[in-house]
């Protein structure tokens, strides 16, 4: 258990499980692992924050 | 001359059915946008949204006016784009074109074999600056039309029209997990786009 929680992902995987966070909710695995990911990743915390952005750019483009 | 103007509005309401077709003409270029993204079909989406205008018009007390006209119109857009879908679903290029599409993983350009960035991300400022700016807007609809077709059609029906995932997987016959890994391509489509596009200049960002 303790190997698999501090295993990363990579940043191709944990770029997948932001975009799937959008459309359902991830495991409890999955949810821990992209934590830890972001936590020591700049680039993926940029790129999850530019993900929201995008979101919020089409609720407006829609409303 | 709006095709609907030659429909008379009910008698005594005449004033605000004009006003009511007027604000549903202001959103006519917009909700075919919509369409034509969705249905990459410029005669198919005229359809769409003559029906939806149509519809939007004679249900029109039913807006109660709690969401905006547009809002209201893009869910009167959405089932009428689920029926035309519907309607298309014979044409076998659709499921060709969308396995290409979904073609998973085996190269991904913007990774390296590790599976970390090749390009990491940009710093893309104050998300504020951006999305207050038109300019910001159409960048974002041409890195929309950029889009393969079936992608930019998936990412519509989810982003846009708001339908559940279910919904699109049974609506376009695919798989849950083809259905991510076209999201998935359209978002990381989307980003480089408007990295692209808007947030390398630095007057922008």
């Amino acid at each position: 258990m303790l190997h698999r929680l501090t295993h990363m992902v990579s940043c191709k995987e944990a770029t997948r499980l932001l975009s799937q966070a959008e459309d359902h909710r991830l495991s409890h695995m999955e949810r821990i692992k992209l934590r830890l990911h972001l936590l020591a990743c700049v680039a993926c915390s940029r790129f999850s924050r530019q993900l929201a952005l995008m979101r919020e750019a089409v609720s407006r483009f829609r409303t | 001359m709006p095709y609907y103007s030659r429909l008379d509005p009910a008698e005594g309401t005449a004033l605000d059915a004009s006003d009511f077709t007027v604000e549903l003409d202001r959103h006519r270029r917009y909700l075919l946008r919509v369409a034509q993204l969705q249905l990459r079909d410029a005669a198919a989406a005229e359809d769409v949204v003559q029906e939806t205008l149509v519809a939007a018009l004679s249900a029109r007390e039913g807006f109660t006016g709690r969401s905006s006209v547009k809002t209201w119109l893009t869910g009167i857009l959405k089932h009428k784009i689920v029926d035309a879908i519907r309607q298309k679903q014979r044409q076998p290029v659709v499921a060709a074109s969308f396995d290409e599409e979904t073609d998973l993983d085996d190269f991904d350009p913007l990774f390296k074999d590790n599976g970390a960035w090749q390009a990491p991300p940009a710093d893309w400022g104050d998300p504020e600056n951006a999305l207050s700016r038109q300019e910001f807007m159409s960048v974002m609809e041409m890195c929309l039309e950029r889009l393969p077709p079936n992608t930019a059609r998936v990412f519509v029906m989810r982003e846009v029209l708001e339908l559940e995932t279910e919904e699109i997987c049974k609506e376009l016959t695919i798989t849950a997990n083809n259905l991510w890994v076209i999201l998935y391509r359209a978002r990381m489509s989307l980003r480089e786009c408007l990295e692209r596009n808007w947030f390398s200049d630095p007057a922008r960002a």
